[in-house]
């Protein structure tokens, strides 16, 4: 009887991985990084990691259907004269005609005005499709200064200027040749098919004491009308939070890194930014710490999927959401009913991201006329308003059996964190106990 | 005429006075004394009105600008005129940084110098600068035209899209992928054109050169990668 030593199972490194050394392999093969849409795909912390209390003895909860539980939310009413109000504090996050078929952006508005709430524009400019279709519509004032004019700004019903966006915060954008239409290209004043950069900072301003200036211009262009909003994505939320309330905002936009994007470098979408959870105490904190809380309203967005997600947010000191992602699934991005042809693009239903090339089977993120034709703008904004009522109903569930009659009594107290990650970045206490990182008493 | 005088009357009265000229109003002239270095003075102008400040301004002057004509008698802070889209602005002295940013349309005049980054983003306004400019001017310059009789700074049109840029002193140094381009007839006339309209009777659209776009990082190539 031959004795045979065993072998060594083969071993894959933990460092190394099978997608590590794919894209290793990409990238020799094709000397480009790696393009493409939405945000982050890493596990972060995030408001699963959080769980509602519910009411208990020392707190009685409201009857479901019947006591009410008012969702509404007015943004801007510190200076402007016209501020918004809106049903729900769900809105719709800024994504561009360009970015996303004209179809597409009309099924946001369509559905956005049923909900009762706002949609935004993105860089591009504002078309008269969207605006129609927009009960309420926010104005993004960007780097690019692509389409911005003052009768857009006068028809506008608030204005956003975007510092940042938590997928990239520090990047600009990048529309491919692919997705220049004639229109995109005469909108944007730029030759058809070139790719078309999007600045990565403001052309006529530099920092806080020029953006007060710059608020003071688009505040005097619009007779103080409109509410004005800071965008600004999820790098130092407390410090960012507090110069957007020196810069005389109205309204802070804290989007968080798994916000998505139309095209960026993964390397950035993965490496750049705070997770939306690690993002809101610290806005929350500038906000308290300036007697601003409640009087600039603070909209969070990144990763917002249900209504806990809303929930959750507000419960942390947040006066409205915003979605993007969730939205565009809504209208039927990444359906699994054109597996078929997300497999011919080399992907599948659910992982498809390359936004960029303007190939969307679903008809949202193309210029392609015929892909752009599958999307049905009624019926999918009819999908996105049931989408956004089922939202607001699940955070109104909660907040009920938390005892609050309206989102905004939800409180920090109403919560508990399942790991040490969360409980530090939420401040609420690890369930169980009443400590959290970085409290006293460990 | 109606005059604003800006020590005793808040920015707010003077804009909204400007914007509220339906067509016809009869007043259509405005006096602005006294601005001091305001911000944000006369902008978003949205008729065929004419305004005259006496003085320096700040930031924004005559900003987003359609249709009116505004004269500073002074000279202008940073990002004057910016994202102009009709009509003219006139500034007798020198322009800080940024001017004409992301104009869409209409003529800035700058009879002093203008600094840096002037004619940022560009998207069809023209500009006519009687001095020099600063470093940068043109970044990412998309349509419309730069006319300077002086100096370029560094870096001039850098990124540049497709903005003619017109110099008759002497460039520093070009940005990337912007390059000296033939002077072909049809750009002599438009630049005579720009000249007159500025109101320069004392330069010769031959003695300026052009500047524009190589045109070779209009599609990303990897191999580019050192200009960017």
């Amino acid at each position: 009887m031959s004795y045979h030593n065993p072998h060594t199972p083969p071993r894959k490194s933990a460092t190394f991985d099978d997608a590590t050394m794919a894209e290793i392999r990409r990238a020799a093969a094709t000397g480009i990084y790696d393009i493409r849409g939405a945000g982050t795909k890493r596990k972060v912390p995030h408001f699963d990691d959080l769980l509602f209390l519910g009411a208990s003895i020392s707190r009685y909860p409201l009857e479901g259907y019947r006591e009410k539980c008012d969702t509404t939310v007015t943004l801007g009413t510190r200076f402007a004269r016209k501020p918004i109000t809106l049903k729900t504090p769900i809105t719709i996050a800024g994504m561009s005609f360009g970015a996303l078929s004209g179809n597409a952006k009309e099924a946001l508005g369509r559905g956005a005005t049923i909900a009762g709430t706002s949609t935004t524009t993105g860089d591009g400019g504002m078309t008269n499709e969207e605006r129609g279709h927009s009960q309420t519509l926010v104005y993004q004032y960007l780097p690019s200064r692509y389409g911005m004019n003052p009768r857009d700004l006068r028809r506008a019903d608030a204005i956003e200027v975007v510092v940042g966006q938590g997928a990239k915060p520090g990047g600009g954008g990048m529309l491919l040749g692919q997705k220049i239409s004639d229109r995109v290209a005469n909108m944007r004043n730029l030759p058809k098919g070139i790719d078309q950069r999007s600045a990565c900072r403001h052309p006529d301003w530099t920092g806080p004491d020029d953006l007060e200036i710059k608020i003071l211009e688009l505040r005097e262009i619009t007779d103080w009308e409109k509410p004005i909003y800071i965008k600004v994505g999820g790098a130092r939320p407390y410090y960012d939070t507090a110069l957007a309330v020196k810069a005389g905002a109205d309204v802070v936009v804290l989007d968080g890194m798994q916000g998505g994007t139309a095209a960026t470098q993964d390397v950035f979408i993965e490496n750049v930014g705070m997770p939306t959870l690690a993002c809101i105490r610290p806005a929350v904190q500038a906000l308290q710490d300036l007697g601003m809380h409640r009087k600039v309203q603070l909209i969070v967005s990144g990763g917002i999927r249900s209504g806990a997600d809303v929930a959750k947010a507000m419960a942390l000191g947040a006066d409205a959401v915003a979605i993007g992602t969730a939205a565009l699934v809504a209208i039927g991005d990444n359906d699994p009913k054109w597996e078929a042809e997300y497999q011919k693009l080399g992907t599948t239903a659910g992982a498809y991201d390359d936004w960029h090339e303007g190939k969307d089977p679903a008809g949202i993120t193309t210029q392609d006329p015929e892909l752009a034709a599958r999307l049905d703008p009624v019926a999918a904004g009819r999908r996105l308003a049931n989408y956004l009522k089922v939202m607001t109903l699940e955070a109104q569930t909660i907040a009920r059996a938390c005892g609050k009659n309206h989102l905004h009594n939800l409180e920090p107290e109403d919560l508990c964190a399942l790991t040490m990650e969360a409980a530090a970045m939420a401040q609420v206490p690890l369930a169980g106990t009443s400590w959290y990182p970085g409290k006293a008493g460990f | 005429m109606p005059t604003f005088d800006l020590s005793n009357t808040p920015l707010r009265d003077l804009n909204s006075a400007l914007h509220r000229l339906s067509a016809g109003a009869n007043d259509t002239a405005f006096e602005v004394v006294n601005p001091r270095g305001s911000h944000a003075v006369a902008v978003g102008i949205d008729s065929p009105v004419k305004v005259e400040i006496r003085g320096s301004v700040g930031y924004y002057c005559a900003g987003m600008n359609d249709g009116g004509t505004v004269t500073v008698h002074g000279s202008a802070g940073p990002g004057v005129a910016e994202n102009m889209m009709s009509g003219t602005v006139v500034i007798e002295g020198d322009a800080s940084q940024y001017a004409g940013a992301t104009g869409q349309g209409g003529l800035l005049v700058i009879k002093g110098n203008a600094a840096s980054r002037c004619g940022i983003s560009m998207k069809g306004i023209d500009i006519v600068v009687s001095g020099s400019i600063g470093h940068m001017s043109a970044f990412m310059g998309q349509s419309g035209h730069l006319v300077v009789l002086g100096d370029a700074g560094d870096a001039l049109g850098d990124s540049i899209y497709e903005a003619k840029l017109f110099v008759r002193g002497t460039v520093k140094s070009l940005g990337s992928d912007c390059i000296e381009k033939e002077m072909r007839p049809e750009h002599l006339e438009k630049l005579a054109e720009l000249l007159e309209k500025a109101g320069i009777a004392d330069a010769r659209p031959e003695e300026f050169k052009r500047f524009g776009s190589a045109r070779k990082l209009y599609n990303f190539n990897i191999d580019n990668a050192d200009a960017y």
